[in-house]
C-alpha cells in the first residue's frame, strides 16, 4: 500500500505556527509528565540507593521507623556477638549501633521549619553505614561537641553552615564539615558521636538502630529467624535495601499518583487541542485529499498518512518537551517523608528512560489526536470533496 | 441584537471543533481548580488550630519527650488556666495495615478544654450508676471507668466499619506490643471547630501504665488561657523557665503548631503552582490556536460581513465574544467538575479537601483571561481585515 508520506512531511513543514502551536501543547504535557517521573525516580533512587542488599537492619519489634525505634545496650551487645555478623579487615565485627533522633530546624529561603535527622554514630563503624566524602571541612573529633552534616541539606537549614553551632539541649555543637555518601538520602543527615549525643537526648540506654554487614548475605532468612526468635531480643531483622525501599513506598506512591494525575488530565486537554488542529488542517486540505485520491491512492493509505502527520506533529512536541524538561535534572528539592518524620533532599532525575516514555506519549497522543480526523479524511466522497471548491 | 445569534450559529456550525475547544478550557480549569483546591486545603490546615490555646513541646522536636512533671509547674504560670497532655501513639490496625489512622492519648484536663471542638455524640452506659469527674461531660462515665476506654471521630467509626463498645486491636509501634481498646464513645466536630473526626483519643494513664511503665512521658501539653492577647509573653515565660532544666521546651500557639506541620511540605505548595501555571498556559496555547484557524477559515464570511455593513468593531465583538463564551463555558464546566469531584477527597495525612469559593472564582477569571487573550489576535485581523482582501481570497 503506498502512503503519501513526503506530502504530509512537507505538509507539517508547510504549516509552521500550526505544527508548532500544536506541538507546543503536547510538548508541555510531555514535559510536566517527564518532571513528576523525574521527581518521582529521583527520590526513590535516594531512598535505594541507601540501602545494601547486604546489610541487616535491627528494629524494635514492631517499629515501623528508626525514630520510633529503640534497641537496647544488652541486645545490641548480644547482636554484635552473633557468628553471621562479618568481621573487617581491623578485625572487628562490621557492626554499627546508632542513635537517631530527628531535630526541628528553621528552613532557609522558606518560611517554617521542618525535622532533620540527627543520627550519633561511632567513627570506627561508620564504615558499616556508608564512607562519607568531606565536600567541605572535615569529619567531626571523636568524643567531641562536633557534628557534620549532610550536603544536600546544609544549605537548606539555618545553622548548618560551617562553623555554625546547633543548639541540643543548651548544649552547642559546631558545625565542621559537609559530607556525601554517593546520592543517598544520608546526605539529608547530621552526624555526630553517639557517645556525645545520647546522653544529651537522654538515650543512655538504648540506641535506635542497629545495622550489620552479614557473612553470608544468602543466610538471610535463617539469620532474621534466629533474631526475631531470640527470647533475649525484641527485635525485627530487615535487609537494608528492603528497609528502604519500604521508608519510600508511601512517599513514591503519592509522588506518583499525583504526577499521574496531573499529567492524564492534561493530555486530554492537549489531546483535544491535537484533534483540532487536525480537523482545521484535513478541513483545509479537502481539495489536495481529493486530488490524492484521484491519483490513486487508496482511502486507507490516506488516513494512514494523515495519522503519521499527527504522530509526527506529536513527536516534535515530544522532543520539545523533553528539552523542556531538561534542565530540571539535578535540581534539588525536599519535602518531609512521613514514614521517618524527617525531611529527605533529592534531586529530580531525568534519565533516558523517563525521556522515552515522554517520547512514547507524544506520540500516543498524536495516534489518538490524529485518529478521528484522518478517518474523516479518508472518508470523504471524491465528488463532493472536489465540487466543493 | 442580532450580534449574538451569530455568534451562536458561528459556535454551532463546527461544533465538533467548539467542544474540543471548550473541553481543553474545561480540562485545564478542572486540574488549576483540584490543584489549587490541595493549596486551599493545605492553608486551611496551617490556620486551623486555635490561637487560645497553647502547645508546649521539647525544643529539639516533637519527638522527643517532656517530663511529667512539667504540667504542674506549667499549671503555676500565671495566666495559665489548664494543661492538659496529648501524646501522638502511632500504632496501626493489623486488619488494615495500608491505610493509617491519627491516635492520641489525652488526660482528663483535655475534655474541657476541647468541648468548644468536640461533642460526644455517641456513648455506652456504665453498667452501673456512675459519676464523671468534676467538669467532665456526663456521657463519658464508660470512658473514666475503664481503662482502656477510647473515644473515635464519627468518620473514623464508619470508615472502619467499627460499631459503639467494640473492642479493636491495634499494634503498637512507637510502644511496641498488641493494644486492646473498647470504643465507649463517639466524637463529632462542632460547627467551627478545629479538630479532625478521622482521630481516636484513648487515656493517658493506660499508655502511662503499659506503655512507659508508670513514668509520664509527654509529648505534648495543650495549654488553655485565660486572655489569649497574652500568649506571646506566657510562651516566653515557661520556655525560659525550662531554659536550663532536663529539656527546653519550645511553646506557641495551637495554630502555630498546627503550620509547623504544613511548612514541612516544604515546595510542595510551590511545585503545585508552577503546574497549574503551566497547565494554564498550555491550554492558551492551544485554544488560541484554535481561534485563529476558525476566524481563518471564514474569510470570505467576514468580508460579506462587513459588505453588509458591519463596522469593524462589531466584527472584533464578535469574534471576542465567540473566544469569551468558548472559555466560560469551558471555565465553568471545569470549575463545577473540580468542586464535585474533590469534594470527599482524602489524602490521608491532609483533611479532606475542599476547594474555596476564591479559587473557583479566579479559575473562572483565568478561563475568561484566556479566552479574551486566544481571542485577541484573531479578532483584530479580522477587524483590520479589508473587504477586497477578504473577497479576493480563495481558499
Amino acid at each position: 500500500m503506498a502512503i503519501p508520506l513526503v506530502y504530509n512531511v512537507r505538509n507539517v513543514i508547510q504549516r509552521p505556527v500550526g505544527t508548532l502551536t500544536t506541538a507546543a501543547g503536547i510538548g508541555l504535557t510531555v514535559a510536566i509528565l517527564i518532571a513528576a517521573l523525574a521527581l518521582a525516580i529521583g527520590f526513590r533512587t535516594t531512598l535505594v540507593t541507601t540501602g545494601s542488599p547486604d546489610k541487616v537492619v535491627i528494629l524494635r519489634k514492631g517499629a515501623d521507623s528508626e525514630i520510633s525505634s529503640g534497641v537496647g545496650r544488652d541486645e545490641v551487645e548480644i547482636l554484635r556477638a552473633l557468628p553471621d555478623v562479618a568481621i573487617g579487615p581491623d578485625g572487628r565485627p562490621e557492626f554499627s549501633a546508632e542513635m537517631v533522633v530527628v531535630s526541628n530546624l528553621k528552613r532557609i529561603g522558606q518560611p517554617g521549619s521542618s525535622n532533620v535527622t540527627l543520627r550519633g554514630v561511632d567513627l570506627a563503624s561508620i564504615g558499616v553505614r556508608a564512607t562519607p566524602q568531606m565536600v567541605e571541612g572535615r569529619m567531626f573529633a571523636p568524643g567531641t561537641d562536633e557534628v557534620v552534616v549532610g550536603r544536600r541539606i546544609a544549605p537548606r537549614f539555618e545553622h548548618c553552615a560551617i562553623g555554625d553551632k546547633i543548639v541540643f539541649q543548651n548544649r552547642p555543637f559546631t558545625v565542621v564539615g559537609h559530607f556525601a555518601t554517593g546520592g543517598s538520602s544520608l546526605e539529608s543527615e547530621i552526624w555526630g558521636d553517639a557517645n556525645v549525643l545520647m546522653p544529651v537526648m537522654h538515650r543512655e540506654n538504648a540506641y535506635q538502630v542497629a545495622l550489620f554487614r552479614m557473612k553470608d548475605p544468602s543466610r538471610f532468612d535463617a539469620l532474621k529467624r534466629l533474631i526475631e526468635r531470640d527470647p533475649r531480643l525484641g527485635v525485627q531483622a530487615d535487609r537494608e535495601d528492603r528497609f528502604y525501599t519500604e521508608q519510600s513506598a508511601a512517599l513514591t506512591v503519592v509522588l506518583s499518583t499525583v504526577g499521574v494525575f496531573i499529567t492524564v488530565i492534561m493530555s486530554v486537554g492537549a489531546l483535544f487541542g491535537a484533534a483540532n488542529t487536525m480537523f482545521a488542517s484535513i478541513g483545509a486540505r479537502t481539495r489536495e485529499i481529493a486530488t490524492l485520491l484521484v491519483l490513486g491512492f487508496r482511502p486507507g493509505a490516506i488516513m494512514a498518512s494523515f495519522v503519521i502527520e499527527s504522530v509526527l506533529i506529536g513527536l516534535i512536541g515530544g522532543v520539545l518537551g523533553c528539552l523542556i524538561a531538561l534542565p530540571i535534572n539535578g535540581i534539588t528539592t525536599s519535602t518531609t517523608n512521613f514514614q521517618s518524620f524527617s525531611e529527605v533532599a533529592f534531586a529530580f532525575r531525568v534519565t533516558p528512560f523517563t525521556l522515552l516514555i515522554g517520547m512514547v506519549f507524544a506520540a500516543g497522543m498524536g495516534l489518538v489526536g490524529g485518529f478521528l480526523p484522518a478517518l474523516r479524511a479518508s472518508r470523504q466522497s471524491l465528488a463532493a470533496a472536489l465540487r466543493k471548491a | 441584537m442580532g450580534n449574538l445569534s451569530l455568534v451562536l450559529v458561528n459556535l454551532g456550525r463546527n461544533w465538533v471543533r467548539t467542544l474540543l475547544t471548550v473541553g481543553s478550557v474545561m480540562v485545564a480549569l478542572f486540574l488549576f481548580c483540584t490543584l489549587g483546591g490541595v493549596l486551599d486545603t493545605l492553608k486551611a490546615a496551617a490556620d486551623s488550630g486555635s490561637r487560645e490555646r497553647l502547645a508546649t513541646r521539647n525544643a529539639i522536636s516533637l519527638t522527643q519527650w517532656l517530663p511529667g512533671s512539667y504540667q504542674q509547674r506549667i499549671a503555676m504560670v500565671p495566666g495559665v488556666q489548664r494543661v492538659a497532655v496529648q501524646n501522638w501513639f502511632g500504632a496501626r490496625d493489623p486488619q488494615d495495615t495500608r491505610s493509617f489512622f491519627a491516635q492520641f492519648a489525652v488526660d482528663p484536663n483535655f475534655w474541657p478544654m476541647y468541648t468548644k471542638d468536640l461533642e460526644i455524640v455517641q456513648w455506652t452506659n456504665p453498667p452501673v450508676q456512675l459519676s464523671v469527674p468534676a467538669g467532665q461531660d456526663p456521657h463519658m462515665a464508660s470512658y473514666f471507668a475503664e481503662k482502656n476506654s477510647c473515644i473515635v471521630g464519627a468518620g473514623l467509626l464508619k470508615k472502619k466499619g467499627w460499631h459503639l463498645g467494640q473492642t479493636i486491636q491495634l499494634a503498637g509501634t512507637i510502644f511496641p506490643g498488641t493494644w486492646d481498646f473498647k470504643i465507649n464513645g463517639v466524637y463529632a466536630n462542632r460547627p467551627g471547630g478545629t479538630w479532625r473526626d478521622d482521630m481516636m483519643l484513648f487515656r493517658f494513664d493506660y499508655l502511662s501504665e503499659k506503655g512507659m511503665g508508670g513514668q509520664n512521658f509527654v509529648g505534648v501539653y495543650k495549654l488553655a488561657i485565660a486572655d489569649p492577647s497574652r500568649s506571646a509573653p506566657i510562651a516566653k515565660q515557661i520556655d525560659a523557665m525550662f531554659q536550663n532544666s532536663d529539656a527546653a521546651t519550645l511553646t506557641e500557639s495551637e495554630q502555630a503548631f498546627g503550620a509547623g506541620f504544613v511548612s514541612m511540605y516544604g515546595n510542595v505548595p510551590f511545585a503545585l503552582r508552577v503546574i497549574g501555571l503551566a497547565v494554564v498556559f498550555t491550554i492558551l496555547l492551544i485554544s488560541a490556536n484554535t481561534m485563529v484557524t476558525a476566524v481563518r477559515e471564514r474569510t470570505n464570511e467576514i468580508g460579506v460581513l462587513k459588505t453588509l455593513g458591519f463596522s469593524d468593531g462589531a466584527v472584533f465583538g464578535m469574534v471576542l465574544t465567540e473566544a469569551a463564551v468558548i472559555a466560560f463555558g469551558g471555565g465553568v464546566a471545569g470549575a463545577v467538575l473540580a468542586f464535585l469531584a474533590v469534594r470527599g477527597a482524602n489524602l490521608g495525612i491532609l483533611p479532606p479537601l475542599t476547594v474555596a469559593w476564591s479559587t473557583l472564582v479566579a479559575g473562572i477569571g483565568i478561563a475568561l483571561v484566556i479566552g479574551a487573550v486566544s481571542g485577541l489576535i484573531p479578532a483584530l485581523w479580522a477587524s483590520r481585515l479589508r473587504i477586497v482582501d477578504a473577497l479576493r481570497r480563495v481558499d
